[in-house]
């Protein structure tokens, strides 16, 4: 392999025809090109479009009621209802599968007025009644003090933890935080931590500017008793929450006689389903650019092939002496596959090393721009590059392949005919 | 060194079959310098293409120092090839971009003998043939003389059994034949077995043994006196 007169002599043939080995190349490197940067512009529509999902946990539902539109077991249609919170143990105990069964309520909104106060600074937030397992369904960082914790939830604590957003707002700068008291629609919460979410999409902004409360709190202080709002359901990794979510419904149904052909009484959202439908796009996209530049790729080798073919022919005669002097008909075919195998590398490894250069000019003009809707960070994987490498051997090899063959055919005897 | 019997070839031209050798019957013994006449269509080249093993008998024997030449496949005949014989073209047969070293390395290269070697050897044939001076020249800078003063070196470098020389000279002037022809001459001086077909009588005249073929048989098989080439040229 790394002998010095084979790698000589596939010097001298492939540079006897400067113009015709890099027509040939371009081929090859112009294939490669198109293949990582359209494997790098899917690349970057799918990043910009996951950073929308931020950190959510996305094998999540979410479910609540609506108002029933079927008479069911001596109770009338458009009856009002409400999931309990003794729902979840319920849910828990159904369905092993689950990972987090997370109860919410809710107070404050889209344009809602202003709810908290502390001293003379007023805000309108969103306020949660959560339990702690929400931290793991719609992730944040604490930045300071703790999240809500199991003690909060039994001993009712009033206590909030809110974002930087929400600090921001209400205290002075350098301000201690912890320990203050905010008075959220007239009660007093004490903060016990402050955190920051890491989403990056448009609603960034929105989600720094929430307050979240024990549920047993938030239930006791703002008279819901036992209703809950609405539930965020994660199954464990394994399971999808779309094969279990039909069966979730039923079971709530059932629990809240609600007439098990009533579609409209339990509204639900399937993160899970979206993310998938996103993440088949994708996949369709990948395919595509994988199928596209596989395809010019292709034309690239064949380009090679066909050169390969052309110098065996004339090297007809030369290969015949070298046949007439002893030369094995495996050298030849070597000498053939690595010249073919040399030309296509070289190329495309060019190739690789363009696109690279144009991803990192896309990259540096987005950097420079600030950040596009549904585009981020167009890039390829080592992977990637490293099955282009692995489909620029192969496709050296089959492009040599024919000509080797038909190199090996060529008899001495033919080759060395006095015409 | 070299025995045939009974050699046939036929070789099939669309639907006629044409019989080329028919029945061969000779032997040449080491040191030898046999000259194969006959005009074209003799059979002179494919009898030529048989014992360099480029083609392949339909029948009879071709033993080579011994060793009987059957089965050949093509792994096995390129072998021999490098191992049993050395080739020269009328048309010198040089590959146009490797210098006259170059050329002259390859049957070695072949052997896998190591780089230092080859160069060692192949500048010592290529002195013998009094090319030592362009080693470094590329093919198309040598006269046609010097070419197949290149591929005589090539053709001894691998130290064969048996010189196979295809019309050695038929691309040269006589001037520049005869200086071929002495080189010839001084290496089977050395104890070489050297075949040449030619169809030139005073080449001929030049080898120790001459075999006439016509129409595929041997009609005269004589030793001769042999002519000196030196004494052609000054």
């Amino acid at each position: 392999m790394f002998n010095r007169d084979r790698w000589k002599e596939i010097l001298e043939v492939l540079t006897s025809n400067w113009f015709r080995t890099v027509l040939t190349a371009f081929g090859v490197f112009w294939g490669i090109l198109i293949l990582i940067i359209l494997l790098a512009a899917g690349r970057g529509l799918e990043n910009g479009i996951k950073a929308d999902f931020g950190d959510i946990a996305t094998n999540t539902m979410f479910i609540w009621t609506r108002r029933t539109t079927k008479a069911y077991k001596g109770l009338p249609k458009d009856r009002d209802f409400n999931f309990k919170v003794e729902d979840r143990e319920v849910l828990r105990t159904r369905f092993p599968q689950l990972r987090f069964i997370s109860p919410r309520n809710q107070l404050g909104g889209f344009r809602g007025g202003s709810n908290v106060v502390r001293g003379i600074k007023t805000g309108a937030y969103n306020i949660y009644g959560d339990y702690p397992e929400i931290i793991n369904q719609d992730p944040m960082g604490i930045t300071s003090g703790r999240f809500i914790n199991h003690s909060d939830i039994g001993e009712k604590r009033k206590v909030a933890v809110i974002g930087e957003g929400v600090v921001a707002e209400l205290y002075e700068q350098g301000e201690e935080v912890l320990g203050t008291y905010i008075k959220i629609q007239g009660v007093n919460f004490m903060v016990v931590g402050t955190y920051k979410k890491k989403s990056n999409d448009g609603d960034g902004e929105e989600g720094q500017k929430q307050i979240f409360v024990p549920f047993t709190s938030f239930s006791q202080a703002f008279n819901r008793a036992d209703n809950v709002g609405w539930m965020a359901i994660t199954a464990k990794d394994g399971t999808s929450i779309t094969s279990l979510k039909e069966q979730i419904v039923s079971v709530l149904k059932e629990k809240h006689k609600v007439h098990p052909e009533d579609q409209r009484a339990i509204g639900y959202f399937d993160l899970y389903e979206q993310y998938n439908r996103v993440e088949s796009l994708f996949g369709a996209m990948r395919f595509i650019a994988y199928f596209v530049g596989i395809l010019v790729l292709l034309s690239g080798i064949i380009g090679v092939s066909n050169i390969m073919l052309i110098v065996v022919k004339e090297r007809t005669k030369e290969i015949g002496i070298r046949r007439a002097l002893g030369e094995q008909p495996w050298s030849i075919r070597k000498q053939i596959l690595l010249e073919s195998l040399f030309l296509t590398i070289i190329s495309g490894m060019a190739g690789i090393a363009m696109g690279a250069l144009f991803i990192y000019g896309v990259n540096s003009l987005l950097d420079a721009s600030g950040p596009v809707d549904m585009f981020a960070n167009p890039s390829v994987s080592l992977g990637v590059v490293t099955g282009a490498l692995v489909i620029l051997i192969l496709s050296g090899l089959l492009a040599g392949f024919i000509p080797a063959q038909s190199a090996i055919r060529v008899k001495p005897i033919d080759a060395l005919r006095n015409e | 060194m070299i025995e045939i019997r009974d050699l046939h070839k036929s070789y099939q031209m669309g639907s006629n079959s044409l019989h080329v050798l028919k029945g061969i019957n000779f032997k040449a013994e080491e040191g030898e310098l046999v000259a194969i006449m006959g005009s074209s269509g003799s059979g002179k080249s494919t009898l030529l293409n048989i014992l360099g093993m480029l083609d392949e008998a339909d029948t009879g024997d071709y033993i080579l120092d011994g060793v009987k030449i059957e089965k050949l496949s093509e792994t096995k005949a390129a072998r021999y090839r490098n191992k049993f014989l050395g080739f020269v073209f009328q048309s010198f047969n040089l590959i146009n971009y490797k210098t006259a070293m170059e050329n002259v390395a390859l049957p070695l290269y072949y052997q896998k003998v190591s780089r230092k070697d080859r160069e060692t050897k192949a500048l010592k044939y290529l002195e013998q043939v009094g090319l030592k001076e362009w080693a470094n020249h590329l093919p198309s800078e040598l006269s046609g003389g010097q070419k197949q003063r290149v591929a005589i070196a090539r053709a001894m470098a691998a130290e064969p059994k048996v010189l196979l020389a295809d019309e050695p000279t038929g691309a040269l002037d006589s001037t520049t034949s005869y200086e071929v022809m002495d080189l010839i001459q001084q290496i089977n001086d050395q104890g070489n077995t050297i075949l040449v077909v030619t169809h030139e009588e005073d080449i001929a005249h030049m080898c120790k043994r001459i075999i006439h073929l016509r129409d595929g048989v041997i009609v005269e098989d004589k030793k001769i006196d042999q002519v000196r080439a030196s004494e052609y040229v000054q």
